[in-house]
């Protein structure tokens, strides 16, 4: 897990720390069910206050991204079909920007490219 | 949740000084800074929760219980720390961990070792020759040394250089990794308490200004500063003080968001830094006086 914490920011702390767990989450470079560290010793390492760490892991296990099992810890929670299928979304989102852009370097017409789509999608069909 | 401490309206009046109606409490498990300008209260607080000056009024409950009925097994669970190491100067840290250990059954020689270590002290060289960064970080290793549940400072990072003074922050955030142990320390080094704490509580002339976490502090205070027409006598009134200069005004809000529903996109808004709400307070207080 990497989290960078700026203080210069006008972003919250606690948002900050949200946002980046998130985005781990949602790229699965944090797995379901890996452990997170405790709000104490994160609250440690970021040389921040327990309370702010607190209140992050509050607002992630609210919005279903992490769960907390009483004297084990906080873990990654077992994603939902719906927080699933963004993350997938996202990762297909991602990979066509990369598709998009390698085309506009080439001078690949929308048109072009929305035709090579569809008969790539129909022939599997 | 329970309460390391708890104050409730205190007094305490000296000739020109009277310590008014203090309250706060200190949840088990957090570090709370007390801040203050010289003479504000801070260690008269500290003092009268040690039992080391009567209080005149009010209630102080350490992990519960009475600070002068249950003083003594109160104390065993203190660790502090004063501006002032009052220690023997001729003796050295051995001699003077002798003295001291047989006081609590919970006495570790392993962590002061490892505290010595850390804060480079030597152990055989008498504490008149030690400076006073050195004698504060003896003062620390002593009061960190028998597994205290509360630890108390009055202004811990006064004379300390900047490397100490993280070294040391460092060591209480260690400390703060089991969940029953609480912390109180003063201090007018505000990034110390901008550091360290959870809980910050602001006392001026005897009086408790404000005691909230510090993520509330850091999210309603705020610096707003804009041109001299925004100001009139309504809009004035939403600032803890505000300065008036030539080219504008720069005030502290206590809630930036009421500021922002009356000065809007005209005004510029800043985070207030404690020594920003110290300041502005303090104005407050010098303008009604």
């Amino acid at each position: 897990m990497k989290i960078i914490i700026s203080n210069a920011s006008p972003e919250p702390i606690y948002q900050q720390i949200c946002s980046q767990i998130k985005t781990q989450i949602i790229s699965s470079e944090l797995e379901e069910g890996a452990p997170l560290p405790s709000i104490r010793k994160l609250a440690q390492e970021l040389h921040i206050s327990v309370i702010t760490t607190k209140r992050a892991y509050e607002e992630l296990e609210k919005e279903g991204f992490i769960d907390t099992v009483v004297g084990k810890g906080t873990f990654v929670a077992i994603q939902n079909m719906e927080l699933l299928r963004e993350k997938k979304m996202k990762s297909i989102e991602d990979q066509m920007t990369k598709l998009v852009q390698e085309a506009q370097r080439m001078g690949i017409e929308l048109a072009e490219l929305q035709e090579i789509l569809t008969i790539l999608y129909t022939e599997n069909d | 949740m329970t309460n390391a401490l708890e104050i409730t309206n205190l007094c305490k009046s000296y000739k020109g000084f009277h310590l008014q109606n203090v309250s706060f409490n200190l949840p088990t498990g957090y570090i709370m800074g007390l801040i203050g300008p010289n003479g504000a209260g801070k260690t008269t607080i500290i003092k009268t929760i040690l039992n080391l000056v009567m209080k005149q009024e009010g209630s102080i409950k350490v992990f519960g219980l009475d600070h002068q009925k249950e003083e003594v097994a109160i104390k065993k669970r203190i660790g502090f720390v004063f501006d002032t190491p009052a220690f023997y100067p001729h003796l050295n840290l051995k001699q003077l961990k002798n003295v001291v250990a047989p006081f609590y059954e919970q006495w570790d020689n392993t962590v002061f070792d490892d505290l010595l270590d850390r804060f480079t002290l030597p152990l055989n060289k008498p504490l008149k020759q030690f400076s006073r960064g050195m004698n504060m970080k003896a003062s620390i290793a002593i009061a960190l040394s028998h597994h205290a549940d509360f630890i108390i400072m009055d202004e811990p990072t006064s004379g300390l250089d900047p490397v100490v003074r993280r070294e040391m922050l460092d060591v209480l955030r260690g400390i703060m990794q089991d969940e029953n142990k609480s912390i109180l320390f003063s201090s007018h080094v505000t990034s110390d308490i901008e550091q360290a704490a959870d809980f910050i509580t602001y006392v001026n002339q005897g009086q408790v200004v404000f005691s909230k976490t510090k993520d509330d502090v850091n999210e309603s205070f705020a610096i707003v500063k804009g041109g001299n027409d925004l100001l009139n006598a309504s809009s004035a009134k939403s600032f803890v003080a505000v300065r008036e200069g030539e080219f504008g005004f720069e005030g502290l809000s206590a809630d930036v968001h009421a500021s922002k529903k009356i000065f809007g996109e005209q005004a510029v808004y800043e985070k207030a830094s404690l020594e920003d709400i110290m300041f502005y307070h303090n104005l407050k207080f010098k303008s009604t006086n």
